[in-house]
């Protein structure tokens, strides 16, 4: 207690700290596994991929497929849809992506992308005969108006991405592994 | 400020206890005889006990639905069903619950109305002000994560579009999702968590009402003169005079609550919630319900980017600036008490306030109708309009109106509210 006097630190300030410090520490050690038990299960992580049979899909047609619950679009494009998405200046595009860098090689008639809208995660229209495909001849999303083209990049409304291209590949020509 | 009184209860056994733990006292100062009440609350002050009886409705409602409620992506559907069909009085209690969330908003929205017509959250009761919106958010909250549980089409789109609203969030956001859902979806972890949550936060809420409750006792209710009490002539008990007013309040709320409650108990709802949850199709329109609506329609009406002009350089995209826009929205209210430069509390006094008042009421009827339409034709331009305004009432009307505004000249006192003519 001698330097107490000076105004400096004594020991008692230097344990104040140090048990402050600790039980700050252990407070935020303690509280990660009550937020993490929060994060996908490691059953949940475990699902499995997907294998889809393209063999009957048309040219023109698109079929929904279920991938960690959530769709996923597979579309046979003709070939004016992909001369239409290919003809497009880049310098028009909210997110810029050739149409090639949304197909794979060689299978540029395919287009597989998340069937989730990138504004706020609604399944955009348009795989489905007979519904609405927006003024773009893609997608259309109904939850707050965002427009997608063939490509499935996002053209107008408010969404800021084009939709998510999953990981995915051809096993044969007749089939398609999602995941 | 008020002071407290200590109670000296004539029965024995309170007396005991009075003795031990002072909450006949605590009851006595909040809302009893040793509350001194301005004499002059209308109509209007009847709708905070209002509230607080919807909170003691929702509760035990909620608490025996949870009783029979499978919180289940498998069952969850079909167990609310049961409930409605099979189970002796489930009927009138699941109307009871459903409706009563909306009647507790229109409680409390009317309550908030209330306090910015009278200047509510001025000093010295900005805390007063600050803990009620604190109650607001947690109940929309709750609202929100209870409209999830029945499992229809409407709960799993809205939780969907709600959960994404984090996903706006720069870097963290997508990971922020993920840990909300539990999963890559909404998905039953996802519903596991949110009716655990939908159970405990009505509690805090609870708590939080103790608060404000409390927060009212210190600076004392205001009135509709918005002028401070002055003397003991001004003030009466609160009980028995208001207690018997928030009785009269109660009979007539509960009798329209119950005429949709009986009569029409799906009128508030959106029918698409009796089809069980689809994650593969989004219904034509997602509608929140309707106390929701003007937020909502606050968020859709952003879809423009905050950029550097003449370059593809964004700062602010779209998406980010319409959540931004809704959370901003509330959070803007904690700050009114200073936003509000004027010295008068109620409008009465003040009469160019007056229109501005009405015309934010109006604003917010709109925004509500847009919140509810499909975003074509001209809605997203009035939604952006309402969105503008509503912003600007905040932040440039406020501030500068308590600046120029002429005000009318206050009452002498409450119980003498004649304008002594100029001396
Ligand atoms: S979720 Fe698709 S436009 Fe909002």
């Amino acid at each position: 207690m001698t330097n107490e006097a000076e105004g400096g630190a004594n020991r008692r300030d230097f344990l104040h700290v140090a048990a402050a410090t600790m039980g700050g520490v252990g407070a935020v050690v303690a509280a990660w596994p009550f937020i993490d038990q929060m994060n996908p299960a490691k059953d949940t992580l475990a699902l499995a991929s997907v294998e889809v049979d393209i063999s009957n899909i048309a040219p023109g047609e698109a079929v929904v497929v279920k991938w960690r619950g959530k769709p996923v679009f597979v579309r046979h494009r003709t070939e004016a849809e992909i001369e239409q998405a290919r003809a497009v200046p880049i310098a028009d595009l909210v997110d810029k992506q050739t149409d090639a860098d949304r197909v794979q090689e060689g299978h540029a008639d395919w287009l597989v992308v998340m069937g989730v809208c990138t504004h706020l995660g609604c399944v955009p229209l348009g795989t489905r005969s007979g519904e609405e495909r927006g003024d773009f001849g893609g997608w259309f999303c109904p939850c707050h108006g965002s427009h997608y083209d063939t490509a499935g990049r996002i053209r107008k409304g408010p969404a800021p991405k084009n939709l998510e291209v999953p990981v995915y590949s051809f096993v044969n020509d007749n089939t398609v592994k999602i995941g | 400020m008020a002071e407290w009184k200590a109670t000296k209860p004539n029965n024995k056994a309170l007396a005991w206890v009075e003795e031990r733990l002072p909450i006949i006292s605590l009851v006595n100062n909040v809302v009893g005889k040793d509350t001194p009440t301005p004499r002059n609350l209308n109509y209007w002050w009847n709708f905070g006990s209002l509230a607080g009886l919807m909170l003691v409705i929702q509760i035990v409602t909620g608490v025996v639905i949870a009783m029979h409620y499978a919180a289940n992506t498998g069952l969850a559907f079909d167990s609310v069903e049961r409930f409605v069909r099979d189970v002796n009085y489930g009927y009138l209690i699941r109307a009871m619950h459903a409706n009563g969330a909306s009647f507790f908003f229109i409680a409390v929205y009317i309550h908030i109305f209330r306090g910015l017509y009278y200047g509510s959250y001025k000093a010295p009761r900005e805390l007063v002000w600050m803990l009620g919106l604190v109650i607001m958010l947690l109940m929309m909250a709750t609202a929100f994560m209870g409209y999830v549980l029945p499992w229809g089409q409407m709960s799993f789109w809205g939780a969907t579009v709600i959960t994404n609203l984090f996903s706006a969030i720069p870097v963290v956001g997508d990971s922020i999702v993920t840990l909300l859902w539990g999963g890559f979806s909404v998905d039953n972890p996802t519903l596991n968590r949110f009716f655990s949550l939908h159970y405990l936060l009505p509690f805090v809420l609870a708590g939080v009402v103790i608060l404000h409750l409390w927060a009212k006792k210190i600076s004392d209710s205001g009135n509709p003169l918005g002028i401070d009490v002055k003397s003991g002539a001004d003030q009466i008990p609160f009980h028995p005079y208001y207690t018997v007013k928030d009785g009269f309040g109660v009979a007539v709320f509960l009798l329209i609550y119950m005429c949709y409650v009986t009569f029409m108990p799906d009128a508030l709802g959106h029918p698409d919630n009796y089809i069980p949850a689809n994650p593969m199709s989004t219904p034509d329109s997602i509608v929140p319900e309707w106390y929701f609506l003007p937020f909502y329609a606050i968020l859709r009406s952003i879809t423009f980017d905050i950029g550097i002009p003449f370059t593809d350089v964004v700062i602010v995209p779209a998406k980010l600036l319409g959540v931004l826009a809704m959370f901003g929205s509330i959070i803007l209210l904690f700050f009114l008490p200073w936003l509000d430069t004027s010295k008068v509390r109620s409008t009465k006094f003040r009469p160019v306030y007056f229109w501005f008042f009405w015309i934010l009421v109006a604003d917010m009827v709109l925004l509500t109708i847009v919140g509810g339409k499909k975003p074509e034709g001209i809605w997203p331009v009035v939604g952006l309009i309402g969105t503008a305004y509503y912003f600007a009432h905040f932040l440039v009307v406020l501030p500068l109106l308590g600046k120029i505004e002429k005000t009318l000249p206050l009452p002498e006192s409450i119980a003498n509210p004649v304008i002594k003519a100029a001396e």
